[in-house]
Protein backbone atom coordinates (compact mmCIF):
# COMPACT_ATOMS: atom_id res chain seq x y z
CA UNK A 1 0.00 0.00 0.00
CA UNK A 2 1.03 3.35 -0.86
CA UNK A 3 2.38 5.28 2.11
CA UNK A 4 1.32 8.61 2.39
CA UNK A 5 2.57 11.29 5.09
CA UNK A 6 1.26 14.02 6.56
CA UNK A 7 2.13 16.55 3.98
CA UNK A 8 0.20 19.36 2.00
CA UNK A 9 1.05 17.84 -1.35
CA UNK A 10 0.31 13.99 -0.10
CA UNK A 11 -2.73 14.97 1.88
CA UNK A 12 -3.97 15.61 -1.80
CA UNK A 13 -3.98 11.94 -2.85
CA UNK A 14 -5.96 10.79 0.55
CA UNK A 15 -9.42 11.80 0.57
CA UNK A 16 -9.96 13.79 4.11
CA UNK A 17 -12.54 12.32 6.10
CA UNK A 18 -15.18 14.29 7.93
CA UNK A 19 -17.07 13.82 10.95
CA UNK A 20 -19.61 15.86 13.19
CA UNK A 21 -18.89 15.44 16.45
CA UNK A 22 -21.25 14.63 19.62
CA UNK A 23 -18.68 15.86 22.60
CA UNK A 24 -21.64 14.92 25.02
CA UNK A 25 -21.57 16.64 29.31
CA UNK A 26 -18.46 14.86 30.06
CA UNK A 27 -15.73 16.06 27.66
CA UNK A 28 -17.31 19.40 27.42
CA UNK A 29 -17.87 20.28 30.72
CA UNK A 30 -15.16 18.01 33.06
CA UNK A 31 -12.69 16.04 30.31
CA UNK A 32 -11.76 19.25 28.65
CA UNK A 33 -8.26 17.48 28.27
CA UNK A 34 -10.30 14.44 26.54
CA UNK A 35 -11.71 16.69 24.13
CA UNK A 36 -8.33 18.72 23.33
CA UNK A 37 -6.18 15.70 22.81
CA UNK A 38 -8.68 14.53 20.76
CA UNK A 39 -9.22 17.16 18.16
CA UNK A 40 -5.76 17.59 18.05
CA UNK A 41 -5.38 13.75 17.32
CA UNK A 42 -8.25 13.96 14.48
CA UNK A 43 -6.83 17.14 13.26
CA UNK A 44 -2.87 15.28 13.01
CA UNK A 45 -4.57 12.24 11.03
CA UNK A 46 -6.25 14.35 8.48
CA UNK A 47 -9.78 13.97 9.68
CA UNK A 48 -11.90 17.13 10.28
CA UNK A 49 -14.53 17.26 13.00
CA UNK A 50 -16.99 19.99 13.52
CA UNK A 51 -19.06 19.68 16.90
CA UNK A 52 -22.60 19.22 16.27
CA UNK A 53 -23.82 22.40 16.30
CA UNK A 54 -26.63 23.01 20.12
CA UNK A 55 -26.26 19.29 20.59
CA UNK A 56 -28.01 18.79 24.30
CA UNK A 57 -27.35 15.94 26.74
CA UNK A 58 -28.35 12.65 25.70
CA UNK A 59 -29.98 11.60 28.97
CA UNK A 60 -26.80 9.75 30.69
CA UNK A 61 -28.07 7.22 32.99
CA UNK A 62 -30.95 9.63 34.84
CA UNK A 63 -33.03 9.74 32.30
CA UNK A 64 -33.74 5.88 31.35
CA UNK A 65 -34.01 5.54 34.98
CA UNK A 66 -37.12 7.96 35.83
CA UNK A 67 -38.50 9.27 32.75
CA UNK A 68 -38.96 7.09 29.95
CA UNK A 69 -40.51 10.05 28.03
CA UNK A 70 -37.43 12.66 28.34
CA UNK A 71 -35.49 9.54 27.58
CA UNK A 72 -36.44 9.09 24.39
CA UNK A 73 -36.38 12.49 23.57
CA UNK A 74 -32.94 13.79 24.22
CA UNK A 75 -31.14 11.35 21.86
CA UNK A 76 -34.07 12.04 19.28
CA UNK A 77 -33.45 15.82 18.85
CA UNK A 78 -29.43 14.98 18.97
CA UNK A 79 -29.94 12.80 16.22
CA UNK A 80 -32.55 15.25 14.11
CA UNK A 81 -29.40 17.81 14.48
CA UNK A 82 -26.84 15.47 12.62
CA UNK A 83 -25.68 16.57 9.12
CA UNK A 84 -27.05 14.21 6.23
CA UNK A 85 -24.16 12.11 4.39
CA UNK A 86 -21.60 13.05 7.31
CA UNK A 87 -21.23 10.32 10.15
CA UNK A 88 -21.62 11.13 13.78
CA UNK A 89 -18.78 10.65 15.91
CA UNK A 90 -19.24 10.26 19.46
CA UNK A 91 -16.43 9.76 22.15
CA UNK A 92 -18.36 8.96 25.30
CA UNK A 93 -19.65 5.00 25.59
CA UNK A 94 -22.72 6.14 27.13
CA UNK A 95 -23.38 8.75 25.14
CA UNK A 96 -22.76 6.09 21.60
CA UNK A 97 -24.98 3.76 23.37
CA UNK A 98 -28.16 6.12 24.38
CA UNK A 99 -28.38 7.69 20.86
CA UNK A 100 -27.62 4.92 19.00
CA UNK A 101 -29.66 2.12 20.34
CA UNK A 102 -32.44 5.36 20.34
CA UNK A 103 -31.53 5.32 16.85
CA UNK A 104 -31.84 1.81 15.99
CA UNK A 105 -35.02 1.92 17.79
CA UNK A 106 -36.75 4.43 15.59
CA UNK A 107 -35.67 3.12 12.43
CA UNK A 108 -37.41 -0.20 13.82
CA UNK A 109 -40.53 1.87 14.73
CA UNK A 110 -43.05 3.54 12.02
CA UNK A 111 -44.88 5.00 14.87
CA UNK A 112 -41.91 6.25 16.17
CA UNK A 113 -40.73 7.74 13.09
CA UNK A 114 -43.86 9.82 12.47
CA UNK A 115 -43.04 11.05 15.90
CA UNK A 116 -39.90 11.76 15.55
CA UNK A 117 -40.90 13.55 12.27
CA UNK A 118 -43.67 15.76 14.15
CA UNK A 119 -41.38 16.47 16.83
CA UNK A 120 -38.49 17.91 14.56
CA UNK A 121 -40.45 18.79 11.65
CA UNK A 122 -37.99 16.85 9.31
CA UNK A 123 -37.43 13.58 7.86
CA UNK A 124 -36.26 10.59 9.77
CA UNK A 125 -32.29 9.95 8.07
CA UNK A 126 -32.15 6.38 7.39
CA UNK A 127 -28.63 6.11 6.60
CA UNK A 128 -26.88 8.14 9.50
CA UNK A 129 -24.04 6.74 10.45
CA UNK A 130 -23.72 6.66 14.31
CA UNK A 131 -19.65 5.49 15.56
CA UNK A 132 -17.58 5.45 18.39
CA UNK A 133 -13.95 7.38 18.15
CA UNK A 134 -12.71 3.41 18.00
CA UNK A 135 -13.90 3.73 14.70
CA UNK A 136 -11.86 5.97 13.56
CA UNK A 137 -8.94 3.26 13.25
CA UNK A 138 -11.06 0.86 10.93
CA UNK A 139 -11.09 3.82 8.42
CA UNK A 140 -7.18 5.30 8.75
CA UNK A 141 -3.94 3.55 8.88
CA UNK A 142 -1.92 5.07 11.40
CA UNK A 143 1.17 3.95 9.49
CA UNK A 144 0.33 6.74 6.71
CA UNK A 145 0.78 9.64 9.04
CA UNK A 146 3.69 8.59 11.53
CA UNK A 147 8.05 6.99 10.57
CA UNK A 148 8.79 4.51 12.93
CA UNK A 149 5.58 4.26 14.83
CA UNK A 150 7.19 1.55 17.57
CA UNK A 151 9.20 4.11 18.49
CA UNK A 152 6.77 6.47 19.76
CA UNK A 153 5.82 5.55 22.84
CA UNK A 154 8.69 4.50 24.69
CA UNK A 155 7.78 0.61 25.63
CA UNK A 156 5.45 2.46 28.19
CA UNK A 157 3.56 -0.24 30.80
CA UNK A 158 0.06 0.71 30.27
CA UNK A 159 -2.90 -1.19 31.35
CA UNK A 160 -6.35 -0.37 28.83
CA UNK A 161 -9.51 0.07 30.53
CA UNK A 162 -12.35 0.03 28.78
CA UNK A 163 -15.34 0.33 31.90
CA UNK A 164 -18.53 -0.39 30.18
CA UNK A 165 -17.74 0.19 26.63
CA UNK A 166 -17.45 -3.14 25.91
CA UNK A 167 -20.54 -4.74 27.37
CA UNK A 168 -23.26 -3.68 24.84
CA UNK A 169 -27.27 -3.93 26.06
CA UNK A 170 -28.61 -6.88 23.88
CA UNK A 171 -30.27 -4.07 20.93
CA UNK A 172 -26.90 -3.56 20.08
CA UNK A 173 -24.97 -6.83 19.94
CA UNK A 174 -25.10 -7.04 16.36
CA UNK A 175 -23.22 -3.70 16.21
CA UNK A 176 -19.08 -3.75 16.20
CA UNK A 177 -17.59 -5.10 18.66
CA UNK A 178 -14.19 -2.86 19.86
CA UNK A 179 -12.37 -5.71 21.84
CA UNK A 180 -8.41 -5.10 21.29
CA UNK A 181 -8.28 -2.00 19.60
CA UNK A 182 -6.82 0.34 22.46
CA UNK A 183 -4.30 -2.90 22.77
CA UNK A 184 -3.63 -3.36 18.95
CA UNK A 185 -3.46 0.56 18.71
CA UNK A 186 -1.02 1.23 21.38
CA UNK A 187 1.30 -1.94 21.28
CA UNK A 188 1.29 -0.57 17.28
CA UNK A 189 2.86 2.60 18.66
CA UNK A 190 5.48 1.50 20.86
CA UNK A 191 3.38 0.68 24.43
CA UNK A 192 3.50 -2.06 26.23
CA UNK A 193 0.25 -3.77 26.94
CA UNK A 194 -0.14 -5.11 31.01
CA UNK A 195 -2.60 -7.36 31.07
CA UNK A 196 -4.54 -7.73 34.45
CA UNK A 197 -8.44 -8.92 33.72
CA UNK A 198 -10.23 -5.82 34.79
CA UNK A 199 -10.12 -3.96 31.62
CA UNK A 200 -14.18 -4.09 31.43
CA UNK A 201 -15.24 -3.66 35.21
CA UNK A 202 -17.58 -1.15 35.28
CA UNK A 203 -15.93 2.40 37.20
CA UNK A 204 -19.48 2.42 39.26
CA UNK A 205 -20.20 5.87 36.78
CA UNK A 206 -22.47 7.64 39.24
CA UNK A 207 -22.44 5.67 42.28
CA UNK A 208 -19.85 7.98 42.53
CA UNK A 209 -21.78 10.39 43.92
CA UNK A 210 -24.62 8.41 45.24
CA UNK A 211 -22.64 5.33 47.07
CA UNK A 212 -19.40 6.80 47.03
CA UNK A 213 -17.66 3.53 49.45
CA UNK A 214 -19.26 1.05 46.58
CA UNK A 215 -17.58 2.99 43.59
CA UNK A 216 -14.41 3.36 45.82
CA UNK A 217 -14.38 -0.13 46.02
CA UNK A 218 -14.55 -1.27 42.78
CA UNK A 219 -12.60 1.41 41.50
CA UNK A 220 -9.63 0.89 44.12
CA UNK A 221 -9.84 -2.83 42.95
CA UNK A 222 -9.78 -2.44 39.17
CA UNK A 223 -6.59 0.18 39.93
CA UNK A 224 -4.42 -2.18 41.86
CA UNK A 225 -4.86 -4.74 39.86
CA UNK A 226 -3.32 -2.56 37.07
CA UNK A 227 -0.52 -1.86 39.57
CA UNK A 228 -0.13 -5.42 40.41
CA UNK A 229 0.22 -6.65 37.33
CA UNK A 230 3.42 -4.19 36.36
CA UNK A 231 1.54 -1.24 34.40
CA UNK A 232 2.84 2.36 35.11
CA UNK A 233 -0.42 4.15 33.78
CA UNK A 234 -3.89 2.85 32.98
CA UNK A 235 -5.26 4.21 29.84
CA UNK A 236 -8.94 5.10 29.63
CA UNK A 237 -11.23 5.69 26.19
CA UNK A 238 -13.86 7.14 28.75
CA UNK A 239 -14.32 11.04 30.25
CA UNK A 240 -16.39 9.61 32.91
CA UNK A 241 -14.51 6.60 33.77
CA UNK A 242 -11.14 8.85 33.67
CA UNK A 243 -12.52 11.13 36.62
CA UNK A 244 -14.03 8.38 38.44
CA UNK A 245 -10.73 6.10 38.46
CA UNK A 246 -8.79 9.29 39.66
CA UNK A 247 -11.64 10.77 42.45
CA UNK A 248 -12.28 6.99 43.73
CA UNK A 249 -9.15 5.70 44.01
CA UNK A 250 -8.20 4.84 47.66
CA UNK A 251 -4.85 3.37 47.31
CA UNK A 252 -2.31 6.37 48.69
CA UNK A 253 -0.01 6.30 45.42
CA UNK A 254 -1.93 5.30 42.68
CA UNK A 255 -0.80 5.17 39.39
CA UNK A 256 -1.88 7.94 36.44
CA UNK A 257 -4.51 7.46 34.34
CA UNK A 258 -4.48 8.83 31.18
CA UNK A 259 -6.66 9.48 28.24
CA UNK A 260 -6.50 7.25 24.90
CA UNK A 261 -6.77 10.12 23.11
CA UNK A 262 -3.58 12.18 24.68
CA UNK A 263 -0.84 9.00 23.98
CA UNK A 264 -2.44 8.89 20.50
CA UNK A 265 -2.03 12.73 20.32
CA UNK A 266 1.54 12.29 21.64
CA UNK A 267 2.78 9.32 19.87
CA UNK A 268 1.80 11.73 16.57
CA UNK A 269 4.20 14.64 18.14
CA UNK A 270 1.37 16.82 19.86
CA UNK A 271 3.27 19.57 21.90
CA UNK A 272 0.49 21.02 23.22
CA UNK A 273 0.25 18.58 26.84
CA UNK A 274 0.86 21.31 29.31
CA UNK A 275 -2.83 22.42 28.62
CA UNK A 276 -3.75 18.97 29.57
CA UNK A 277 -1.99 17.32 32.26
CA UNK A 278 -2.43 19.95 34.97
CA UNK A 279 -6.19 18.68 34.50
CA UNK A 280 -4.97 15.66 36.06
CA UNK A 281 -5.69 14.69 39.75
CA UNK A 282 -2.69 12.64 39.43
CA UNK A 283 -0.03 13.97 37.83
CA UNK A 284 1.02 12.23 34.93
CA UNK A 285 4.44 14.27 33.65
CA UNK A 286 6.69 12.34 35.68
CA UNK A 287 6.11 9.26 34.32
CA UNK A 288 6.36 10.58 31.11
CA UNK A 289 9.72 12.65 31.82
CA UNK A 290 11.13 9.05 33.11
CA UNK A 291 9.81 7.01 29.57
CA UNK A 292 11.56 10.50 27.82
CA UNK A 293 7.99 11.08 26.12
CA UNK A 294 8.44 14.55 27.80
CA UNK A 295 11.28 16.19 28.07
CA UNK A 296 11.07 19.86 29.71
CA UNK B 1 -42.00 -20.60 51.79
CA UNK B 2 -42.85 -18.83 49.01
CA UNK B 3 -46.35 -16.95 49.12
CA UNK B 4 -46.99 -16.38 45.59
CA UNK B 5 -48.83 -13.16 45.07
CA UNK B 6 -52.45 -12.99 43.90
CA UNK B 7 -52.09 -11.23 40.30
CA UNK B 8 -48.66 -13.14 39.29
CA UNK B 9 -49.12 -13.08 36.18
CA UNK B 10 -50.65 -9.45 36.18
CA UNK B 11 -47.46 -7.70 37.67
CA UNK B 12 -44.99 -9.45 35.39
CA UNK B 13 -47.22 -8.23 32.58
CA UNK B 14 -46.96 -4.63 33.64
CA UNK B 15 -43.04 -4.88 33.87
CA UNK B 16 -42.69 -6.56 30.53
CA UNK B 17 -44.87 -3.96 28.85
CA UNK B 18 -43.32 -1.15 30.92
CA UNK B 19 -39.89 -2.44 30.33
CA UNK B 20 -40.50 -3.76 26.98
CA UNK B 21 -38.83 -6.63 27.40
CA UNK B 22 -39.68 -10.56 27.99
CA UNK B 23 -37.68 -11.88 31.15
CA UNK B 24 -39.49 -15.03 30.81
CA UNK B 25 -36.45 -16.84 29.26
CA UNK B 26 -34.71 -16.55 32.08
CA UNK B 27 -33.18 -19.74 33.36
CA UNK B 28 -31.80 -18.51 36.04
CA UNK B 29 -27.88 -19.49 35.35
CA UNK B 30 -27.08 -16.62 37.24
CA UNK B 31 -23.74 -15.32 34.84
CA UNK B 32 -25.76 -11.97 35.80
CA UNK B 33 -25.29 -11.97 39.08
CA UNK B 34 -21.77 -13.52 39.10
CA UNK B 35 -20.82 -10.56 36.78
CA UNK B 36 -22.41 -7.76 38.43
CA UNK B 37 -19.13 -5.63 40.23
CA UNK B 38 -22.06 -4.15 42.20
CA UNK B 39 -23.92 -6.83 43.90
CA UNK B 40 -22.61 -6.34 47.54
CA UNK B 41 -24.78 -3.10 47.41
CA UNK B 42 -28.14 -5.05 46.28
CA UNK B 43 -29.99 -6.69 48.62
CA UNK B 44 -31.36 -9.59 45.63
CA UNK B 45 -28.79 -10.40 43.21
CA UNK B 46 -30.26 -9.11 39.64
CA UNK B 47 -31.78 -12.68 39.08
CA UNK B 48 -33.85 -12.60 41.84
CA UNK B 49 -35.10 -9.79 41.22
CA UNK B 50 -36.65 -11.37 37.71
CA UNK B 51 -37.42 -14.10 39.67
CA UNK B 52 -39.33 -11.84 42.07
CA UNK B 53 -41.44 -10.27 39.33
CA UNK B 54 -42.00 -13.74 37.92
CA UNK B 55 -43.74 -14.95 40.97
CA UNK B 56 -45.63 -11.50 41.16
CA UNK B 57 -43.95 -10.52 44.51
CA UNK B 58 -44.69 -6.76 43.44
CA UNK B 59 -43.83 -5.21 46.53
CA UNK B 60 -40.70 -7.24 47.44
CA UNK B 61 -39.67 -6.74 43.77
CA UNK B 62 -40.58 -2.51 43.79
CA UNK B 63 -39.00 -1.76 47.21
CA UNK B 64 -35.19 -3.45 46.88
CA UNK B 65 -32.11 -1.77 46.75
CA UNK B 66 -31.11 -3.85 43.69
CA UNK B 67 -32.88 -1.43 41.08
CA UNK B 68 -31.16 1.77 42.71
CA UNK B 69 -27.97 0.33 43.16
CA UNK B 70 -27.97 -0.43 39.20
CA UNK B 71 -25.89 1.54 37.22
CA UNK B 72 -26.78 -0.14 33.39
CA UNK B 73 -23.37 -1.13 32.92
CA UNK B 74 -24.80 -3.97 30.57
CA UNK B 75 -22.17 -6.46 32.23
CA UNK B 76 -24.95 -9.07 32.79
CA UNK B 77 -26.63 -8.39 29.83
CA UNK B 78 -23.77 -9.02 28.02
CA UNK B 79 -23.23 -12.16 29.82
CA UNK B 80 -26.94 -13.32 29.60
CA UNK B 81 -27.19 -16.60 27.76
CA UNK B 82 -30.65 -15.49 27.01
CA UNK B 83 -29.77 -11.74 25.77
CA UNK B 84 -32.10 -10.19 28.45
CA UNK B 85 -31.89 -6.72 28.42
CA UNK B 86 -31.64 -6.57 32.50
CA UNK B 87 -31.30 -3.26 32.94
CA UNK B 88 -34.06 -2.17 30.98
CA UNK B 89 -36.19 -4.40 33.24
CA UNK B 90 -34.53 -2.33 35.94
CA UNK B 91 -35.43 0.53 34.54
CA UNK B 92 -38.88 -0.69 34.07
CA UNK B 93 -39.24 -1.82 37.86
CA UNK B 94 -37.78 2.27 39.12
CA UNK B 95 -40.78 3.49 37.26
CA UNK B 96 -43.17 1.35 38.16
CA UNK B 97 -41.69 1.95 42.07
CA UNK B 98 -41.75 6.02 41.45
CA UNK B 99 -45.43 5.75 39.68
CA UNK B 100 -46.88 3.11 42.73
CA UNK B 101 -45.03 5.63 45.40
CA UNK B 102 -43.61 2.81 46.87
CA UNK B 103 -40.94 3.82 49.87
CA UNK B 104 -37.49 3.94 47.56
CA UNK B 105 -34.82 2.17 48.90
CA UNK B 106 -31.97 4.01 47.66
CA UNK B 107 -33.58 7.32 48.24
CA UNK B 108 -30.12 8.96 47.45
CA UNK B 109 -30.02 7.96 44.07
CA UNK B 110 -33.26 8.77 43.07
CA UNK B 111 -32.56 12.51 44.29
CA UNK B 112 -29.38 12.36 42.22
CA UNK B 113 -31.28 11.41 38.99
CA UNK B 114 -33.52 13.98 39.93
CA UNK B 115 -30.61 16.62 40.23
CA UNK B 116 -29.40 15.35 36.79
CA UNK B 117 -32.40 16.11 34.79
CA UNK B 118 -33.26 19.59 37.04
CA UNK B 119 -30.05 20.80 35.03
CA UNK B 120 -30.83 19.16 31.98
CA UNK B 121 -34.41 20.71 31.92
CA UNK B 122 -32.61 23.88 32.31
CA UNK B 123 -30.00 23.82 30.27
CA UNK B 124 -29.87 21.39 27.68
CA UNK B 125 -26.57 19.44 29.22
CA UNK B 126 -25.74 18.45 32.54
CA UNK B 127 -24.02 21.16 34.84
CA UNK B 128 -21.89 18.50 37.40
CA UNK B 129 -21.43 21.31 40.04
CA UNK B 130 -25.04 22.39 40.19
CA UNK B 131 -25.74 18.76 40.09
CA UNK B 132 -23.35 18.22 43.38
CA UNK B 133 -24.45 20.95 45.18
CA UNK B 134 -28.15 20.45 45.02
CA UNK B 135 -27.62 16.67 46.06
CA UNK B 136 -25.16 17.86 49.00
CA UNK B 137 -28.19 20.57 49.99
CA UNK B 138 -30.83 18.38 49.65
CA UNK B 139 -28.94 15.70 51.59
CA UNK B 140 -28.07 18.48 54.55
CA UNK B 141 -24.20 17.00 53.99
CA UNK B 142 -22.45 19.57 52.49
CA UNK B 143 -18.69 18.33 54.26
CA UNK B 144 -18.44 14.71 53.02
CA UNK B 145 -16.47 14.16 50.32
CA UNK B 146 -15.72 17.78 50.70
CA UNK B 147 -11.84 17.06 49.71
CA UNK B 148 -12.90 15.48 46.55
CA UNK B 149 -14.96 18.72 45.49
CA UNK B 150 -12.29 20.57 46.03
CA UNK B 151 -9.80 18.75 44.04
CA UNK B 152 -11.68 18.69 41.13
CA UNK B 153 -12.35 22.50 41.68
CA UNK B 154 -8.91 23.10 41.62
CA UNK B 155 -7.98 20.98 39.21
CA UNK B 156 -10.66 22.13 36.79
CA UNK B 157 -12.88 19.54 36.69
CA UNK B 158 -16.00 21.40 37.21
CA UNK B 159 -16.51 23.89 35.38
CA UNK B 160 -18.25 26.80 37.32
CA UNK B 161 -20.86 28.09 34.37
CA UNK B 162 -23.05 25.97 33.03
CA UNK B 163 -22.77 24.89 29.44
CA UNK B 164 -25.72 25.66 28.01
CA UNK B 165 -28.23 25.34 24.23
CA UNK B 166 -29.50 27.93 22.94
CA UNK B 167 -33.25 26.37 21.55
CA UNK B 168 -34.54 26.59 24.67
CA UNK B 169 -38.36 25.97 22.55
CA UNK B 170 -36.38 22.33 21.89
CA UNK B 171 -35.92 21.73 25.23
CA UNK B 172 -39.29 22.71 26.73
CA UNK B 173 -40.85 20.26 24.14
CA UNK B 174 -38.68 17.46 25.49
CA UNK B 175 -39.75 18.12 28.60
CA UNK B 176 -43.26 19.72 28.19
CA UNK B 177 -45.69 16.94 30.02
CA UNK B 178 -43.09 17.52 32.90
Amino acid sequence: MKKYSNTNENNLQSERLKFSFFPGCSLKASGHENTMSLLKFCDSVNIEVKELEDWNCCGSSSAHSIDFDVAEKLPMRNISLAPKGIPLLIACPSCLIRIKSMYLKIKEDKALKQEYENLWGKPFDEDLEIIHFFEIFNRIRLEDYIDHPREKLKKIKVAVYYGCMLSMPPALRFENDYSGIMEKTLGKLGAEIIYYGYENRCCGTYLSVAKPQLAQKVVTQIVSKAMEAGAECLVTACSMCHLNLEIRCGLKDPIPVLHFSELLSMALGAKDQKKWFPRHIVDPVPLLKKRGLLTS
Amino acid sequence: MITLGNDQDEFADEIKATSGINFSACLHCQSCTNGCPFIEGMDYAPNAVLRLVQLGLEETALKCSTIWICVGCNTCSSYCPMAIDIPAVMDGLRHKAIEKGVKIAEPDVLSFHNEVLNTVKKYGRTHKLEIMMRYKLKKMDLFSDMGVGLRMLKKRKLDLTPSKIQDKKAIEKIFKHK
